[in-house]
């Protein structure tokens, strides 16, 4: 009896394990299919949309700009004491809008609206399922999914690139302060050789990057805001969960798709 | 009119726990049933299940004779778009106005202009005894008791076939719960809908009642008209309409 027991734990276990992992894989994916559903097909509620807009990216804005200001700066006077090493302190210009554009931009941004947009969706989502306002609204004929998700999801997806486009701007804007006003750069040569070195494909892979990424904010803020269980301590959680699940979710698929773009570009 | 609302042999578990055990109810138009029970026999369990929130394991939901949850989509949006229910807590959308909380379904599910059914909810509120000035306002700014009112504004508002009620008057004032309790007798009739509730405030069920079940550990135990009530011939009944602690019904320290 105990024989076959110890025999059979190790499969039990794994057993355990891998409906463990399909469990909550499965959860967000199947949440994410009835989100995209809802958001690919009408009925579409605009003025939701309208709002999240706002919400999401309009009041981002001074955060997104800042943070990129602040890391560009200091990037540029990294590369220089860097670069100074073997004499290289002339790429500064080129490695910083590098840099920027195709990983700290993206990223970046992409953290602070894991911080700002997840958890605040995740917090008010929870909170009405706690209020019983998710299970009125269905009584109400109104799908949650089209009414609370979908213009979230959407939201995050079209804001996401353009505050990357902004960030990118500030972020090559804040090397370009620190390189001409403490490191000697000349203006104009540092502008040209920004602009010379940059090519296409450095900003839009970072702006396909920030799109993934908003979509994968707004999903863990829905998705754990709309799971919350228990009250005041459940919408708690549910926030953590979401800056959590977000923060990490970037870092991943940020290693998946420069593997991905590093052989396209 | 109202529609007949029809529970059989319903049957839900999570899990290994059996919470409800082939319930079998119905509610016919112009008639009002409330469930009767402690908390945790399953009374918020059977509402849900009536109302389409909830997935029964097993039976039949069956409203004007239709299967809720044997339906396809559209009829079953069709059969719940004439429903109404009141939530315990009000469950107001706290973002909207208390207007576009009343109209939430006109605007968002059926397509009418905001103008339109900003008139229609200030309609509905007139019904529930509160005026024109209460529209603009936010829920957190008024009282329980009106945001219960408010809340059954917005149920009634698309004039439905059955009525849910859940605990309508748990948190509120004496006075404030014989209000709620009034409004309800009277929305019930006015509509002419089904009304099925769910309380264990005996004077709220005796008001607004016309049927009573009770619900104990997922069975309906007894069934009769109201005026039975204090002489139903059955000691669980009489245990808890009459509040005793002694008899049939233990309750257990542990749940």
């Amino acid at each position: 009896m105990t024989m076959t027991h110890a025999v059979f734990t190790p499969f039990a276990l794994l057993g355990r394990l891998t409906l463990g992992v399909f469990a909550a894989l499965g959860g967000p994916v199947l949440f994410a299919g009835q989100g995209l559903k809802a958001a690919f097909t009408p009925r579409w509620y605009l003025t939701e949309l309208m709002k999240q807009l706002v919400r999401v990216g309009y009041l981002s804005l001074p955060v997104v700009g800042l943070t990129a200001l602040f890391t560009g700066a200091a990037l540029a006077l990294n590369i220089y004491t860097g670069g100074a090493r073997f004499n290289a302190e002339r790429f500064v210009p080129d490695i910083v809008a590098l840099g920027i554009t195709r990983e700290l931009g993206p990223v970046i941004a992409s953290l602070m609206l894991a911080g700002r947009v997840s958890a605040a969706m995740a917090a008010e989502i929870g909170a009405m399922r706690a209020t019983e306002q998710i299970d009125a609204m269905r009584t109400l004929s109104v799908d949650p999914f089209r009414y609370l998700v979908a213009p979230r999801l959407l939201a995050a997806v079209i804001t996401l690139p353009i505050l990357v486009a902004i960030a990118d701007i500030l972020g090559i804007y804040g090397g370009y302060l620190v390189s001409t006003r403490t490191l000697g750069f000349d203006g104009p040569i540092y502008i040209k050789n920004t602009w010379n070195f940059l090519t296409n494909w450095d900003v839009i892979s970072g702006l396909i990057k920030a799109a993934v990424f908003g979509f994968l904010i707004a999903l863990m803020g829905c998705y754990h805001g709309y799971k919350a269980r228990g009250g005041a301590q459940g919408v708690g959680l549910a926030a953590t969960l979401a800056v959590v699940t977000a923060a990490i979710l970037i870092f991943a698929a940020n290693y998946v798709l420069t593997t991905l773009f590093s052989g396209a570009g | 009119m109202g529609a007949t609302l029809e529970l059989k042999h319903l049957r839900k578990a999570f899990g290994r726990k059996v919470v409800l055990d082939d319930v079998n109810l119905d509610v016919k138009p112009g008639q009002s049933l409330v469930i009767i029970g402690g908390s945790g026999t399953g009374k918020s369990v059977s509402l849900k299940c009536a109302i389409g929130l909830m997935t029964p394991t097993s039976g039949q939901v069956l409203v004007d004779g239709t299967d809720l949850h044997a339906a396809d989509k559209e009829t079953r949006d069709e059969l719940q778009s004439s429903f109404g229910m009141l939530f315990q807590g009000g469950a107001l959308f706290d973002s909207l106005r208390i207007w576009e909380n009343v109209g939430f379904r006109l605007i968002y599910a059926n397509n009418m202009k905001r103008k339109q059914a900003r008139e229609a909810a200030i309609e509905a509120l007139g019904r529930v005894g509160m005026g024109e000035d209460v529209a603009d306002l936010y829920p957190n700014e008024l009282s329980g008791g009106m945001q219960k009112r408010v809340s059954l504004a917005r149920a009634i508002v698309a004039k439905p076939k059955i009525l849910f009620f859940d605990e309508p008057t748990t948190g509120l004032d004496p006075i404030m719960a014989d209000v709620i309790d009034k409004l309800i007798v009277e929305q019930v009739k006015d509509l002419g809908a089904a009304a099925i509730s769910i309380t264990h405030d005996m004077v709220s069920a005796r008001k607004i009642a016309d049927e009573v079940a009770m619900l104990y550990e997922g069975k309906i135990i007894w069934r009769g008209p109201v005026d039975k009530l204090d002489d139903p011939g059955n000691d669980y009944v009489d245990q808890f309409v009459h509040g005793k602690s002694e008899g049939p019904i233990k309750i257990a320290a542990k749940v």
